[in-house]
């Protein structure tokens, strides 16, 4: 971490950037945000550890718009999605000096609480352990890292950054899971079962919109369910369908583009498992049109704005 | 808030039949933004269409509802009269309750409460309709017909004699077509060939026309007015301008193997050949399959002969491209293949000929020099039986449903040249129905029954069995004196059901035009546009849109030429306004929408943008309304809803769903 | 969840593109090919102008089935526009089967303007398929909160 705060200080000292976008330490060991630095003393505020899980892509749409290079870290997940948003042309990859920080994996605090970890004030990863240290108010408690990565760190999509100026760190593939198990399993069940399932998930939802915001293929200068667009003259209508559909609607807006960065699972204050309905189709796209990583090639036909003449018909494959 | 005016139209009874009209606009009356409702006997007739213009004016309407056939029938006369009444024509909307409602629905009940939602459905769009204004696009002066047969050359040459240019692309080595393979033609006798190479000539020599023979239209883009087509011109392997067309090379080369295809395959050619004697180019091409040259490298004997060095067997392939302004197909006809009528022995017996090859036997250029005999041993027939609808008008997926409208007239011309020439030949046909309808024909086919003794028997032959002595025995019907008939015959003729090209498929593909299922090119309106394809721009000349003779080929020829005049006598045309439109404040730029715009449509523009007071430099997408066709596939992989469709908005669209499912 | 009420209708929206389906349903129209009135045509210029929000927004209204016909592949009018379509409904469809959607509610056909007579029987064994189904539940909330 010292060397990431070293490194920022002397690129903002040199003028080749004008602010460093990064993860600023919060009351709580494990309330890491986001955060812009425009000083060398805001830096003392920088983190970057294991809670550090925010993808900070998006915020480089706006810091496109400023004067002058915005430093940002990403980790090897996060740089799919900035390729993704540079192929929409979103970001300015000129706007922004990329480090590529390592990353063994994030932790996501509710893990550690099921594991009866509670009141952490610390977590450390010492190199070449699978052991989480965690420091709680009640002595130092130790946990399989594994146990309390985020789901998508269990199906890493790999080491390597997509893109970066330079790199800092190491980072490990995390991957011991099969990516569409779970969307597997799902399509296992009956109807019935399916639609309980998601009936059960998603009647948790309180339509916080943290999903939409935080989601970098979401970038939307506004959303439609924020516009008349889609308005047939009366808002009660737009309000109910909204309410309704949010879901579907937002994961095939996302469809083609999404990197499955599994921010919107991790941020929903319901722990609804949304990545299943990006990965859903993105299973569906890599069985039907050929492996597709939104992300990976920024001037790769992406799958929903191509076709191929002999594609399969809609509703083939059903019972 | 629109003041909507609906109108319900009773179309005769064929609406108000099955639909309670009075209902529907009791129904009417009572939506939302409905300040006048009224049925009428027939809205599209002209009392009709001013009792909207009077309503227009009386009330202050905006919006107009027109409940009655398929707009696809009558949305421009709607459109029209609103325009006359002083309402843009993008403001009215049809609800199509006769052909998806009172045509196909018998119950009153269920089809008036069906006709008032498709009713509120449309008042519902009207509701978000906006004023559009069409735009202009250039048209490119020039037109291609595809197909070089008398309907191609006919309309090429109408058109170059109202001044515009025309080019012709034919893919066999010369014009001419079918006709130029026919001997005698209905109902006057006169020889094809007479009648058939003067056209050919004005058209070769004509100044506006340019024929590309040997050719293909191998691609297509752009729209009415500004198509853009890419050109195959086949390697003919003799320098065109070179040629002098004195033949040398055809008498000397030694492939004399290939089937020739002008004489239907009944005797061969050599591989450097021109088709026949009259042929247009008369330059020859070589036959790539059959020629030792280019097959072995070894030969060269038309170089050697060729005076002029026009040989070449260095030519490859060339793509040209051409602009024109509108496109004529006259792709033509061929006769069905006979594999599965093999009641009829025509692969068993070379004396079983199709009509198209007895016209091929009768002409002086012909295989046999045009003396009539039997092709197994060269003997003169003296029992000729001819077999009527061959794959026509046939109920099973052997042949063909409809009805191949030559074949009766050309079957009392052959059996009446027949019995001319050799009257001692008897020429039994048998038919189901004849059927003569057109100017002299019923005439000319009495002629052959009471002048020259045709014998006709109304009845259909079972099978025709090659005997051991080479002779045919037919087994009929008599279905006049209900008995089975056995006939000796030393020649049968089949008179074989005709079908579109085959190639049409591929070029209506290529034009975007609608082919029905038995391959023939749609009209835009069977009845009142019968030589437009609904694809704008796209003209139909000769059997390509359905079988007819000569005499209707030439006249549809004349028509699809006038249609194309028309259309290149303007400047500018109005492009259909219902185009794809972005909103600056929403767009993302994110380039999805061009990725999936066929027309190239669309392009992004660093736009200074003012949203809501606050300024700011964006990348957006801009829209060529010229160019644009209106397709709509940019609007669904717009994330933003920044790319819209006018005339069929997403909020349209959505108030018609919900309109439907209230 | 099948009725028994033999009474009951669905409510059917088809999306028609007006060079193909539209028109091959007009021509069942002018060759008297009943189908049930049940089904609600909505003419869109391609099949490619269908965005899924159109058949969601249906199903959330009260539609029982939504079924969208466009030129076969090959032959749009627009040249792509039904190869886009059809990748866009053969996801969502497969959505719409992984949230334990009844099958039959949705389907994709494509319809010349010289099939009148496929236009009817499509829209014959849809509506029956739809009405063994019956009224449509789960699309109407899928997240079934009140």
């Amino acid at each position: 971490m010292q060397e990431l705060i070293h490194r920022a200080k002397s690129l903002l000292e040199s003028g080749e950037v004008s602010r460093v976008l990064g993860w600023k330490k919060g009351e709580n060991v494990f309330d890491v945000e986001p955060a812009f630095f425009a000083t060398a003393e805001e830096l003392e505020n920088f983190v970057y550890n294991g809670f550090c899980g925010a993808n900070l892509s998006k915020y480089m749409i706006e810091a496109s718009t400023w004067e002058g290079k915005t430093l940002v870290f990403l980790k090897p997940c996060d740089t799919y999605s900035f390729n993704q948003l540079c192929k929409e042309h979103r970001i300015d990859r000129e706007k922004a000096y990329i480090i590529g920080v390592g990353c063994k994996g994030k932790l996501k605090a509710e893990k550690l609480g099921a594991e009866n970890i509670l009141d952490v004030q610390g977590a450390g990863y010492p190199d070449c352990s699978d052991t989480l240290k965690v420091t709680t108010l009640y002595g130092e408690q130790e946990v399989a890292y594994k146990d309390a990565m985020l789901e998508r760190c269990h199906v890493c999509k790999g080491k390597e950054h997509q893109v970066y100026d330079e790199l800092i760190g190491e980072s490990v593939d995390t991957c011991d899971a099969d990516r569409f198990a779970e969307v597997a399993k799902i399509e296992a069940m009956s109807p019935e079962e399916k639609f309980a399932f998601f009936q059960a998930e998603l009647s948790k939802c309180i339509r916080c919109n943290a999903c939409r915001n935080v989601c970098p293929a979401c970038s939307c200068r506004k959303c439609i369910f924020d516009s008349t667009k889609f308005d047939s003259n009366q808002k009660a209508n737009t309000t109910s369908f909204e309410e309704k559909m949010f879901h579907i609607i937002r994961a095939f807006h996302v469809a083609g583009r999404c990197t499955d960065c599994g921010e919107c699972s991790r941020v929903c204050p319901q722990g609804i498992p949304l990545h299943l309905f990006n990965r859903k189709f993105i299973k569906d796209i890599n069985n039907l049109y050929g492996e597709y990583q939104a992300g990976v090639d920024i001037d790769a036909k992406a799958p929903l704005t191509s076709f191929r003449t002999d594609d399969a018909e809609p509703g083939v494959g059903r019972g | 808030m629109q003041k909507i005016g609906v109108f319900v139209c009773h179309c005769g009874s064929n609406i108000a039949a099955t639909v309670d009209v009075k209902k529907v606009v009791e129904m009417a009356a009572k939506e939302q933004g409905v300040f006048h409702a009224e049925d009428y006997p027939y809205m599209c007739s002209e009392a009709g269409q001013s009792r909207i213009a009077a309503a227009v004016k009386e009330k202050g309407l905006t919006g107009i509802v027109v409940c009655s056939c398929s707009p696809r029938m009558h949305e421009a006369t709607f459109r029209k009269a609103a325009e006359r009444a002083g309402i843009n024509p993008y403001m009215v909307e049809i609800a199509n309750i006769r052909e998806h409602c009172s045509w196909i629905h018998k119950d009153m009940t269920e089809a008036t409460e069906k006709a008032v939602i498709l009713m509120r459905a449309a008042v519902a769009k009207v509701h978000l309709n906006a004023p559009l204004m069409a735009g202009e696009s250039r048209v490119t002066k020039r037109a291609l017909v595809i197909g070089g047969g008398i309907a191609g050359i006919q309309t090429a040459i109408d058109i170059a004699d109202a001044g515009y240019k025309v080019d012709i692309v034919e893919k066999t080595p010369s014009i001419g077509g079918r006709m130029s393979q026919l001997d005698k033609t209905f109902p006057t006798l006169d020889c094809s060939a007479c009648i058939l190479t003067p056209k050919m000539v004005e058209a070769a020599s004509h100044e506006n026309i340019t024929i590309h023979t040997w050719s293909e239209v191998e691609k297509v883009s752009g729209f009415v007015g500004n198509f853009t087509v890419d050109i195959r011109k086949k390697a003919r392997y003799v320098n065109m301008d070179k040629c002098t067309g004195c033949g040398v090379c055809q008498e000397k080369c030694p492939s004399k193997k290939p089937l020739n295809e002008f004489n239907r395959g009944l005797n061969t050619r050599t591989a450097i050949y021109t088709p026949f004697a009259q042929a247009i180019p008369n330059v020859p091409v070589i036959d790539a399959n059959s020629c030792i040259k280019l097959k072995t490298g070894k030969c060269g004997i038309c170089e050697k002969f060729c005076q002029v060095g026009a040989i070449d067997y260095t030519q490859k392939d060339e793509i040209i491209t051409e602009q024109y302004g509108a496109i004529v197909v006259a792709t033509g006809f061929d006769t069905i293949k006979l594999d599965k009528y093999g009641e009829y022995a025509y692969n068993e017996s070379k004396d079983v000929i199709t009509s198209l090859e007895l016209e091929r036997i009768m002409n002086a250029a012909g295989p046999t020099k045009g003396h009539l005999e039997r092709l197994s041993d060269g003997k003169a027939p003296k029992e000729i039986v001819f077999i009527q609808c061959v794959g026509s008008r046939c109920s099973d997926d052997r042949g063909k449903p409809y009805c191949s409208k030559i074949c009766c007239m050309y079957t009392a011309k052959h059996a009446m040249l027949i019995r001319d020439k050799y009257p001692d030949t008897n020429v039994t046909v048998f038919y189901i129905d004849v059927r003569t309808p057109g100017k002299n024909f019923d005439e000319f086919y009495r002629r052959a029954v009471e002048d020259y003794g045709v014998h006709y028997i109304k009845g259909q032959v079972g099978k025709v069995m090659p005997q051991a002595d080479g002779s045919l025995l037919v087994q009929g019907v008599d279905l006049l004196d209900n008995k089975q008939i056995l006939k000796k015959a030393d020649m049968v003729v089949l008179a074989t059901a005709i079908e579109p090209n085959p190639d049409v498929r591929k070029i209506a593909t290529m034009l975007t035009a609608s082919i029905d299922t038995n391959n023939f090119l749609t009209e835009a309106h069977p009845k009142l546009r019968p030589v437009e394809s609904p694809t704008a721009g796209v003209f139909l000349s000769g059997v390509c849109q359905g079988p007819k003779d000569i005499p209707e080929t030439v006249a549809q020829a004349g028509a699809a030429a006038v249609k194309v005049i028309g259309l290149l006598a303007k400047d500018k045309l109005k492009t259909n306004p219902c185009t794809a439109k972005s909103d600056e404040l929403l767009c993302n730029g994110c380039s999805q929408c061009a990725n999936v715009c066929p027309y190239g449509a669309i392009t992004y523009e660093e736009k200074l943008i003012n949203d809501h007071g606050i300024r700011r430099t964006s990348r957006v997408a801009v829209v060529n309304g010229a160019l644009c066709q209106g397709c709509g596939a940019c609007t669904v992989t717009c994330p933003s809803g920044a790319m819209d469709l006018q005339g069929f908005s997403n909020r349209q669209i959505l108030a018609e769903v919900d309109a439907i499912c209230r | 969840m099948p009725v028994n009420n033999e009474n009951w209708k669905p409510t059917i929206v088809a999306f028609c593109c007006n060079w193909c389906s539209y028109a091959g349903a007009d021509l069942a129209g002018s060759s008297r090919l009943a189908y049930p009135a049940d089904v609600k045509i909505i003419k869109v210029p391609c099949s490619c102008r269908v965005n899924p929000m159109f058949i969601l927004r249906a199903f959330e209204k009260g539609a029982d089935g939504v079924i969208l016909c466009g030129c076969h592949p090959g032959d749009c009018h627009y040249s792509t526009g039904n190869y886009y379509a059809r990748r866009r409904m053969t996801l969502l469809f497969s959505m719409l089967d992984y949230l334990g959607i009844e099958e039959g509610r949705t389907r994709v056909e494509w319809v010349s303007a010289a099939e009148g007579v496929k236009f009817s029987e499509t829209m014959n064994s849809f509506v029956e398929k739809v009405r063994t189904l019956g009224p449509s539940v789960r699309l109407g909330d899928l997240r079934c909160k009140n």
